[in-house]
């Protein structure tokens, strides 16, 4: 197959592409969500995301807050963002930070004002935004404007033998078309974590990689209480036929296909070095890591199953596919791409592939995902630890 | 290429998994070998559904289950050629 050279998308400001073209109200913090879902809930055409933290956080888990904050702000998916905490220095922080893409932010604070004037004043704003965006148009862009970052979920081991080498192999025919390219799970490559090293691009990329995964897995043997049972393998891994770390990992790793990656990414870090495959450093909880993958600045994400995850992401189209027939039969309304034909051998890695690069590309230009049409939108923050 | 029962993935592996909705006891199963495109056949001792594992060859406690061509754990429980192999036989030797 021949692949498209282009796909259509939002040119931004910064030169960047999005697939989509969303208006968020974005709370800094807890106790900002009321008044961020009733802007959303006033002004058509934008979205609110709340989420649990941003309180009395510091050190490394604050950084990793702000990153998460302002990353998701200048994702490209976004066209213009309304920032809204309790307080104003926190709330500016973000703000300049966004603003830096050269995209239309606003920050509002609530303190010494209340709840309903906050709402009012920022429905204003937020109005203005929303009807600016719907004037923005698709247009044609090179398909190196495509970020894309995976993760699998409720896997089992129909993702080991297809649908997440399906991945591998859109990985392998879009690496050499310059598009960015992201995988993570750090605890989930426990087992397979030397051949994972080797296929870091540099001595560098490897020697990182060692060390992240390394400290991921000293704090998991800290933290356990006796084993991982049911949370790695999960009790869907288990159903589905998985039986260990170890298995799950290698059939994860299935999903960069030949590539090497080219560096190691913290937490919703931005990639730096150009096109090519990162790794980034994430939790294995599907909505975590999806949220830091967005926040990385990754505009479209593919997300095979076994045992049917739903997840959804806010402002990042999540693609699912899955090899599992049950799965494809009985969850038919959460699957965008159904490869259960390799398991039958009436398809093949390359026919697979080339279906998933299909649907991607129309996903790209705007048609709706599985889970957008049902409304996930899980913004889940990753935090490091207790706050102060 | 209709009619495979049970994919393995690597020549060196001693499982293999079932793709069809489940195997049953005695059932004469279909097997490819992904990485040579090889068929072999096996008799199941028990019945496996659909994802799970089945053993290629007999199986003593301590031996390591390889699938992938890689170690993915070690078994707990003897097992016999054609058995379900799953959390009741085989281990992590990870956490």
């Amino acid at each position: 197959m021949e692949i498209p050279k282009t796909f259509l998308g939002y040119k931004r400001e910064d030169g960047r592409t999005g697939t989509r073209n969303h208006v968020i109200i974005l709370p800094v913090d807890d106790i900002s969500n009321a008044c961020a879902e009733a802007v959303a809930n006033n002004i058509k055409g934008t979205i609110a995301l709340p989420h649990s933290y941003g309180r009395l956080q510091f050190g490394a888990d604050l950084e990793l807050h702000f990153r998460t904050m302002i990353g998701t702000g200048k994702n490209p998916n976004v066209a213009a963002v309304i920032v809204i905490g309790i307080e104003p220095k926190w709330t500016k922080r973000i703000v300049d930070a966004i603003a830096t893409t050269g995209k239309p932010v606003e920050g509002f604070s609530i303190e010494g004002v209340g709840d309903i004037d906050t709402i009012a004043k920022v429905s204003k704003k937020a109005q203005e935004f929303s009807i600016w965006a719907s004037e923005k148009q698709r247009e044609e862009r090179p398909i190196s404007d495509l970020w894309i970052s995976v993760k699998c979920g409720e896997s089992d081991t129909t993702s080991g033998l297809a649908s997440n080498p399906t991945v591998g192999n859109l990985m392998d025919k879009l690496e050499p078309l310059g598009v960015h390219l992201c995988f993570g799970e750090t605890s989930e490559l426990t087992g397979a974590e030397t051949v994972c090293e080797k296929r870091g691009k540099t001595p560098e990329a490897q020697e990182k990689f060692r060390k992240t995964w390394s400290s991921y897995n000293d704090f998991i043997l800290k933290e356990a209480t006796d084993d991982l049972s049911e949370s790695q393998p999960t009790a869907g891994n288990i159903a589905g036929g998985l039986t260990t770390i170890e298995e799950k990992a290698f059939g994860n790793f299935q999903k960069i296909g030949g590539c090497k990656f080219i560096d190691v990414l913290e937490p919703a870090e931005e990639p730096s070095k150009g096109p090519g495959l990162y790794f980034m450093d994430t939790s294995s909880a599907a909505a975590e890591c999806v949220t830091l993958q967005a926040a990385g600045g990754f505009n479209l994400h593919l997300f095979p199953t076994g045992q049917g995850n739903i997840i959804g992401n806010p402002i990042e189209p999540v693609v699912k596919l899955t090899a599992n027939p049950l799965t494809a039969r009985t969850m038919s309304e959460h699957i965008d791409v159904d490869v259960s034909k390799i398991l039958s051998r009436e398809m093949n890695l390359d026919e697979a592939g080339d279906e998933l690069i299909k649907a991607t590309i129309r996903v790209a230009n705007g048609r709706l995902t599985c889970a957008e049409a049902l409304g996930h939108r899980e913004f889940v923050m990753t935090k490091l630890y207790r706050s102060a | 290429m209709a009619g495979t029962d049970i994919i393995i993935h690597d020549e060196k592996d001693n499982v293999g998994v079932v793709v069809i909705e489940k195997i049953t006891p005695k059932q004469d199963c279909h097997c490819w070998i992904m990485e040579n495109d090889k068929s072999v056949k096996i008799q199941s001792m028990d019945e496996i559904p659909l994802g799970h594992k089945i053993a290629m060859t007999d199986l003593n406690e301590g031996d390591t289950i390889l699938k992938y061509g890689h170690d993915i754990g070690k078994v707990v429980k003897s097992i016999k050629k054609g058995e379900h192999v799953h959390v009741h036989n085989v281990k992590t030797k990870k956490w």
